[in-house]
C-alpha cells in the first residue's frame, strides 16, 4: 500500500493513483463495494480514510454505496464511489436521482468486459453507459477519460472540481488496464478551490427556513422549468470545460479518434506511418461529456476521413459520427474486449483506411 | 386557568397540512415524532432521509431538513448523512414496502452496522400509494389487489416481522413494535419513538419503531373499523412489544 | 373549564373522535368544509369535558389542534 504522497514522483497502480489522489482531493466519505478490477481503490480508502478520521462504509451493495453518496453530498461534503462495469449498472438509478438533486457525487468507473458479469479484461464497453447511462429522465453525467496513470491523478482532481462546481454527478472513466499498470506519478496538491455549499447544503433547519432536496415534482411547469435548469447547466459544461488531445490534424488525411488508455497505442501506430509519409491526425476527446463537437465539426471541414478505433463494437463512434453529421465517413475498427489491439495491427487497420 | 395539554407540535411547519387519507395512521405517527423532536429538542439539528410511497411528504409536515431517497434506499442515503455528519440527528420514515421490501438489504445492514440512526416504519401491510399490493407484511389469506384469492403460502410465502428480526442484529440498540390502534397504544407508540431516538443521541447504535397502522382506504373499510383490524387481525400475527432496550 | 378547539379545514370527516371521547361530546355537524366533508363539532352545553385529549391523541389529521383543561 502506498502513502499519500505529495510532491513526489513514485512509482504505482493506476488504481491506487486514483485513490490517493482522490483523498488529496479532499474526499470526505468513501462508500464502495468490491468488483475486479478496481477492489485496490476501496482497499487504499479503507485504511487511509479511517486514518484521517473521515467517512468510510464497505457498503453492502452498490446501490447502498452510491445511495450513501447521495447522502453525504446532500449535506455538502466530496464524497465518492467507485466500481466497474456490471456494478456501475447498479449505480444507474442513483446517478438519475444524484443529477435531479444536483448532488456532486463522484464516480471512478475502471471499466471490464461485459455485457453481464462478462470477464475481468479490460474493456472500453461502458462508454455508452458512462455517456448516455442508464437512469430515467433528462440527465448528464460529466465523463473524463484518462489514458495514463499521471492523467488519471489530474483528471481524478478534475472530477471532484467539476461536480461540486456544477453540483452534478461526474464520473472518471478508467480501464482496467490503467487500473492494473504501474507508471510514474507525481501527485503534487490539489489544484482547485472548494466550492461553498452553504447555501443548498443540509445541516439542520437552525435560524433558517428548511431545506429539501428531492427529486419528486408533482406539478408539471416546475418539473420542466428544472430540467431546462440541468440543461443549462449542460450548455455551459459544453462550452467551458471541453477537453481533447490532437496531433497531426492540420494536413492530415484521415484522422483517427480514440478515447483512454487505448489511445498510447493509436499514437504510436501513428507515428509509425507518418514515418511512412501517410498523413494521419490523431484526435482524443478527454471529455467524453462534454463530447468536443464543435472541434470534431471542424476537422470535418479540413479532412476526409474519420477512423474511430475503439475495444468495443463502436460506442464514441455514434459520437463522432453525430458531429460529422454526415460531411465524410467515419469509419470503425475495434474489437469488443480483452488486451489492446498491437501498435502493428493497429497501423495495419489505419494503412488499410487510406489505401 | 385551564392549561393547554394538546397543541401542534412546534416541529410543524406552520401552515402543513395533511394529504393523507382519511382515517390514515401516518398523520399520527408524525405526529408523535414532532412530539418527540419537541420534547428532546433535536429538530434544528436534524437531518431526515425520507422514502418513497405515502411517506414521501414527510418534509412538508415537519420543519426540519429533509432529502428525498430512491426507493427503498433511505437507510442508504441516511448513512452517508449520517457518516458525513456524525454529530446531526439522523431519521428516516418510510413504509413495509420501501423499508422492509426493495429496501431490506438498506435496512438491514444499516442496522447491522449500528448506525447512530433511527429508522421508523410504518407497517400497515400493503403497498398503499400504489393502491393496495400484496407486500412484504401482507397477512397470510389477506385480499389485495395483487393477491385477489388471498396471500396463500404457495404463491407469495410468509410475511416478514421486522422488530423481531431488527432486535437480533448485534448493531441495534432498541427494537418494538408498537401499535396505533388505541389511544393507551397510541401513548405507548410515542414512548418507543422516544427511545429509538435517545438512542442514537446518546450513540449506543440504531433505533427501530415498526408501528402497526391502518390504511382505510385500501382495506376499503371505515377508518374505525380499520383499527379493529389491526387490534384482531394483525396484533396477533405481529405481537407488539419491545424486543430490545440497551437503555436498560 | 375543559375544552377542545377544532380546526375545521383539518378535518377530513373520519369521525374516528367521536367514540374516542368518554363523555360523547364530539358529534357530526351539518357544516361542511371547503373540501365538503361533513364535519364534527364541539357541543359541551354542560361543561362536562375532561381535557383528556384523548380525541386529539386519535385524531390522524390534527384537526382537534387545542386542547383545554381547567
Amino acid at each position: 500500500m502506498v502513502e499519500v504522497l505529495n510532491n513526489k514522483k513514485v512509482l504505482t497502480k493506476g488504481n491506487y493513483a486514483i485513490a490517493n489522489a482522490a483523498v488529496i482531493a479532499g474526499c470526505d466519505c468513501y462508500f464502495g463495494y468490491p468488483i475486479t478490477p478496481q477492489s485496490e481503490i476501496g482497499e487504499f480508502m479503507s485504511g487511509k480514510m479511517q486514518e484521517l478520521n473521515r467517512g468510510y462504509v464497505s457498503a453492502e451493495s452498490e446501490l447502498a454505496a452510491i445511495n450513501m453518496c447521495i447522502g453525504a453530498c446532500a449535506t455538502g461534503k466530496k464524497a465518492m464511489t467507485s466500481s466497474s462495469s456490471c456494478a456501475i449498472a447498479l449505480m444507474q438509478e442513483g446517478l438519475s436521482y444524484a443529477t435531479s438533486d444536483e448532488l456532486p457525487v463522484v464516480v471512478i468507473s475502471v471499466m471490464r468486459g461485459g455485457p453481464g458479469l462478462g470477464n475481468i479484461f479490460p474493456s472500453q464497453g461502458d462508454y455508452n453507459q458512462a455517456t448516455i447511462g442508464g437512469g430515467d429522465g433528462d440527465y448528464k453525467v460529466i465523463v473524463l477519460s484518462p489514458s495514463t496513470v499521471q492523467e488519471a491523478v489530474d483528471l481524478t482532481y478534475k472530477t471532484f472540481h467539476l461536480a461540486h462546481k456544477y453540483r452534478n454527478p461526474a464520473m472518471l472513466l478508467a480501464d482496467g488496464l490503467l487500473g492494473q499498470m504501474m507508471e510514474p506519478v507525481e501527485f503534487g496538491e490539489y489544484p482547485y478551490k472548494d466550492f461553498d455549499h452553504s447555501s443548498w447544503a443540509l445541516s439542520g433547519a437552525k435560524g433558517r427556513k428548511q431545506r429539501i432536496i428531492r427529486s419528486y415534482s408533482p406539478v408539471e411547469a416546475p418539473q420542466c422549468d428544472h430540467i431546462r435548469h440541468l440543461f443549462d447547466k449542460y450548455k455551459q459544461m459544453e462550452e467551458n470545460e471541453v477537453m481533447f488531445e490532437e496531433f497531426w490534424t492540420e494536413d492530415a488525411d484521415l484522422i483517427v479518434t480514440s478515447f483512454g488508455s487505448l489511445s498510447r497505442n493509436v499514437k504510436a501506430a501513428i507515428k509509425q506511418l507518418r514515418a511512412k509519409g501517410l498523413k494521419i491526425g490523431f484526435f482524443r476527446p478527454i471529455t467524453l461529456f462534454p463530447f468536443p463537437n464543435k472541434r470534431v465539426q471542424e476537422l470535418a471541414n479540413k479532412t476526409k476521413k474519420f477512423l474511430a478505433i475503439e475495444v468495443n463494437m463502436g460506442q464514441m463512434v455514434r459520437d463522432v459520427r453525430l458531429a460529422v453529421n454526415g460531411k465524410i465517413p467515419v469509419e470503425f475498427y475495434g474489437k469488443p474486449v480483452g488486451s489492446w489491439p498491437s501498435v502493428e495491427e493497429l497501423a495495419e487497420a489505419i494503412e488499410r483506411e487510406v489505401k | 386557568m385551564a392549561t393547554q395539554v394538546f397543541k401542534i407540535p412546534d416541529s410543524f411547519n406552520k401552515d402543513f397540512k395533511y394529504t393523507f387519507c382519511p382515517g390514515c395512521d401516518h398523520g399520527v405517527a408524525i405526529r408523535l415524532v414532532g412530539e418527540v423532536m419537541d420534547e428532546l429538542g433535536f429538530r434544528e439539528n436534524t437531518i431526515a432521509a425520507t422514502a418513497i410511497g405515502c411517506s414521501v411528504t414527510l418534509y412538508d409536515f415537519l420543519n426540519i431538513d429533509a432529502i428525498e431517497s430512491p426507493h427503498g434506499r433511505a437507510l442508504a442515503v441516511a448513512t452517508g448523512v449520517k457518516r458525513a455528519n456524525p454529530d446531526k440527528t439522523v431519521f428516516t420514515y418510510s413504509g413495509d414496502g420501501d423499508f422492509a421490501s426493495i429496501g431490506i438489504g438498506e435496512s438491514l445492514h444499516a442496522a447491522l452496522r449500528g448506525e447512530k440512526i433511527t429508522a421508523i416504519c410504518i407497517n400497515n401491510t400493503t403497498y398503499g400509494m400504489t393502491g393496495g399490493q400484496c407486500g412484504p407484511t401482507t397477512l397470510v389469506n389477506q385480499v389485495t389487489t395483487t393477491s385477489p384469492h388471498g396471500r396463500n403460502l404457495d404463491y407469495y410465502g410468509y410475511p416478514i416481522k421486522l422488530a423481531e428480526h431488527f432486535a437480533l442484529c448485534d448493531g441495534v440498540a432498541f427494537s418494538a413494535r408498537v401499535s396505533l390502534d388505541s389511544v393507551a397504544n397510541i401513548r405507548k407508540a410515542k414512548q418507543a419513538i422516544k427511545k429509538a431516538f435517545q438512542v442514537q443521541l446518546e450513540g449506543k447504535g440504531f433505533g427501530f419503531v415498526e408501528i402497526l397502522s391502518s390504511c382505510p382506504t385500501n382495506w376499503r373499510m371505515l377508518p374505525e373499523k380499520a383499527h379493529d383490524r389491526v387490534r384482531n387481525e394483525m396484533m396477533p400475527v405481529f405481537v407488539p412489544g419491545i424486543y430490545k432496550d440497551l437503555t436498560i | 373549564m375543559s375544552y377542545i378547539v377544532i380546526d375545521d379545514e383539518r378535518c377530513k370527516a373520519c369521525y374516528l373522535c367521536i367514540n374516542e371521547c368518554p363523555k360523547k361530546l364530539i358529534q357530526k355537524s351539518d357544516k361542511t368544509n371547503k373540501l365538503g366533508d361533513r364535519i364534527v363539532e364541539f357541543c359541551d352545553p354542560n361543561g362536562e369535558c375532561l381535557g383528556c385529549a384523548m380525541c386529539a391523541t386519535r385524531c390522524p389529521d390534527m384537526a382537534i389542534k387545542e386542547v383545554y383543561r381547567g
